[in-house]
């Protein structure tokens, strides 16, 4: 097969003796920012990506993948030992694995999030691979109207199919696009939304946004909500691992929530948390022993932190093949391969193989340092969580600045981390999601250069952009993600809805 | 937007969200004053024009449902809050802001470090300070040099 030739390219690249150095940086760090409370894997990315600046483009995508894989991992041991309401990326892994924590079984429910992981994260990176191409050969047919379609109906679900509020989705969502305008139009040269101020001319970076957003949009209100107390550390009692009726019970929650998560994820559809409820539910609904549910069953902890996994690897296919980013994570991944000038989508696997390859090997290879390093590197997770408020914040802070100074060391950049930094905490205050903006911000201009495009094509003849039935059938589907939710909403079904919005991730 | 909540007591005009309607109309007039006497660039069938005139139409509607929600009381309750931890931390940040090139990065960042902690109760300043002055030079210390970000100096950093 083609793609296992390529797939063993990949890992020559892998598995050179400095790329596996950085992929145990990436993961050693991603899982160490990861498990600290109130950090999502958004934000540990952004937080890391100025460690990354100076290695090549192959090495710090390597790194980037340790630290993507190893940011999820550690997520899910902040929420099994410490119940950390507000954090939703692996909110489903809190109901069930701190009960069992509570219970003094947290050792295997870290375990069997551990394990899950990794069977998940196994299966779903090499359904990626085999994946890819065929949506690469796939998306070469896809021209400037289709491409703009796409992305309509990624803004569509991103902001408003999901989350509490379909308004709030949609202004999280134009306020992204709105800082998305700022700088030289890409066509023409013109600046807009300027001002006449130099540093804007290059536009609102990314980074800068989303570490705003959602380092300082957080701390400021964690500082402001004061509801400290009731937060307490499981201590880890007895053995980490698993006894038999752990594993017989565990691996088909496993593997079903592989199943449900992946297609989720690589769905432009985004957000995680989705797959990780649908698991939930259902590992419920099929229990041999529902009435534990509740009281820390270990399938509540296996399926959905699988699911949660699959769907983290599921996003990397449309990030990958073209270049569609629909996390925040995601998106500020894209940010990643464009400070090295790459552009994901199908040309970049014609492009640079040997990149994107090797990235894919790269995520199998952190797989595996994750369920080799993690279990028995757990005491040393657990110290972290430790850390008192006071520092841990004052210390997030110093890092989320360090990445903005070492980007770009201007009081102006400073600046407008502060000004996002407070809007982050406004956005917080009145329950808007914050991914939308940081997506929005990204999303916008590419989907304007492909709309430009298309126009030019057809010489500004507007049905071009429903000329085919891929375009059509993504618009209707974009329409279907705006008006269901609001039906759904209207008719008083709007909890679930809002228990499914993707935030943090 | 639960329904047991939506008794008369709580269905009040929110004015703090009326405020945000106010704001995001204003973003919207401003991105089209701002399309509107832009100039130079070279001419395109789709002019540069085109996106943000779209935008800020969108940011107009939503701003009209923002405030409709609003004045309905439809935002969701939110919890008291405290503000002295924010204007410490806001502080701290517009602090290193200021003084980072002329102090460097160790003493400016130190200061965010020791008001951040300030916020979430740790005094005094005199103890927190310090430390976030040494940590901060240790963080300088491996990316400034081990990782080779520029990252400003001042003069604790010209010691070595």
């Amino acid at each position: 097969m083609d793609t296992f030739t390529l797939l063993a390219h990949g890992f020559l690249v892998a598995l050179e003796p400095m790329n596996l150095f950085y992929a145990l940086v990436g993961v050693t760090l991603g899982t160490a920012v990861g498990v600290l409370p109130g950090i999502g894997p958004a934000l540990t990315v952004a937080l890391l990506l100025p460690v990354t600046y100076k290695l090549d483009p192959a090495g710090s995508l390597i790194m980037f993948a340790g630290i993507y894989y190893g940011g999820m991992y550690g997520g899910s041991t902040t929420s099994i030992l410490l119940n950390t309401p507000g954090e939703s990326a692996s909110i489903v892994t809190a109901l069930e694995g701190n009960k069992m924590a509570r219970a003094g079984r947290g050792g295997p429910a870290l375990a069997t999030a551990a394990i899950g992981s990794f069977v998940a994260g196994l299966i779903a990176t090499l359904g990626l691979a085999l994946i890819a191409p065929t949506i690469v050969k796939f998306a070469l047919s896809f021209g400037p109207a289709e491409y703009f379609a796409l992305m309509i109906l990624a803004f569509m679900t991103v902001s408003a199919a999901f989350g509490d509020s379909t308004l709030r989705g949609l202004t999280a969502l134009f306020l992204g696009l709105a800082l998305g305008l700022v700088g030289i139009d890409l066509q023409t040269g013109q600046a807009r939304l300027a001002f006449g101020i130099p540093d804007l001319l290059d536009g609102v970076e990314v980074t800068t946004l989303a570490v705003a957003l959602f380092a300082i949009g957080e701390t400021l209100s964690v500082a402001a909500a004061r509801y400290g107390g009731d937060e307490k550390i499981e201590p880890v009692k007895g053995s980490v691992w698993m006894n038999r009726e752990d594993w017989s019970r565990s691996w088909k929650p496993w593997l079903r929530g592989t199943i449900i998560g992946f297609p989720i994820g690589a769905m432009p559809a985004g957000g995680a948390e989705i797959g990780t409820f649908l698991s939930y539910s259902v590992e419920k609904q099929l229990a041999k022993k529902p009435e534990e549910f509740g009281h820390g069953a270990i399938e509540g902890v296996a399926g959905p932190e699988a699911a949660n996994n699959a769907s983290a690897a599921g996003t990397l296919v449309p990030l990958l093949t073209l270049g569609l980013p629909t996390t925040a994570t995601a998106a500020i991944m894209l940010a990643g391969f464009q400070q090295f000038g790459l552009q994901p989508g199908p040309l970049l696997f014609a492009t640079n193989p040997q990149i994107v390859w090797g990235l894919i090997a790269s995520l199998l290879v952190a797989n595996f340092m994750l369920l080799v390093l993690n279990l028995p590197m757990i005491g040393l997770w657990v110290r972290l969580l430790s850390i008192p408020r006071h520092w841990l914040y004052a210390g997030i802070l110093v890092f989320a600045t360090l990445g903005t100074i070492g980007a770009n060391p201007s009081t102006f950049e400073l600046g407008m981390l502060l000004a996002f930094g407070v809007m982050g905490y406004i956005l917080r205050r009145f329950g808007y999601p914050i991914a939308p903006v940081v997506v929005g911000l990204i999303l916008g201009p590419m989907a304007e250069q492909q709309l430009r495009r298309a126009l030019a094509i057809s010489q500004g003849d507007v049905t071009v952009l429903v000329g085919s039935p891929i375009a059509i059938i993504l618009l209707v589907l974009a329409v279907c993600a705006v008006v269901v939710p609001l039906i759904l909403r209207a008719r008083g079904k709007g909890k679930v809805l809002s228990q499914l919005a993707a935030n943090e991730d | 937007m639960t329904n047991t909540v939506s008794t008369s007591a709580t269905r009040r005009p929110d004015r703090a969200a009326l405020v945000i309607a106010v704001v995001l109309a204003l973003v919207a007039a401003v991105i089209v004053y701002s399309t509107a006497t832009a100039h130079g660039g070279s001419t395109t069938r789709i002019g540069p024009g085109a996106f943000p005139y779209a935008i800020s139409g969108c940011l107009f509607v939503l701003s009209v449902w923002t405030g409709i929600e609003a004045w309905r009381g439809d935002f969701p309750e939110r919890e008291a809050q405290e503000f002295g931890p924010v204007i410490w931390i806001v502080g701290g940040l517009a602090a290193q802001m200021l003084l980072l090139n002329t102090v460097g990065f160790s003493i400016a960042t130190g200061i965010l470090f020791a008001a951040t902690a300030r916020g979430f109760g740790k005094r005094p300043l005199w103890m927190t300070i310090p430390i976030g002055i040494v940590l901060s030079f240790v963080v300088w210390i491996i990316f400034a040099k081990g990782l080779q970000l520029s990252l400003p100096a001042g003069p604790l950093e010209h010691l070595i």
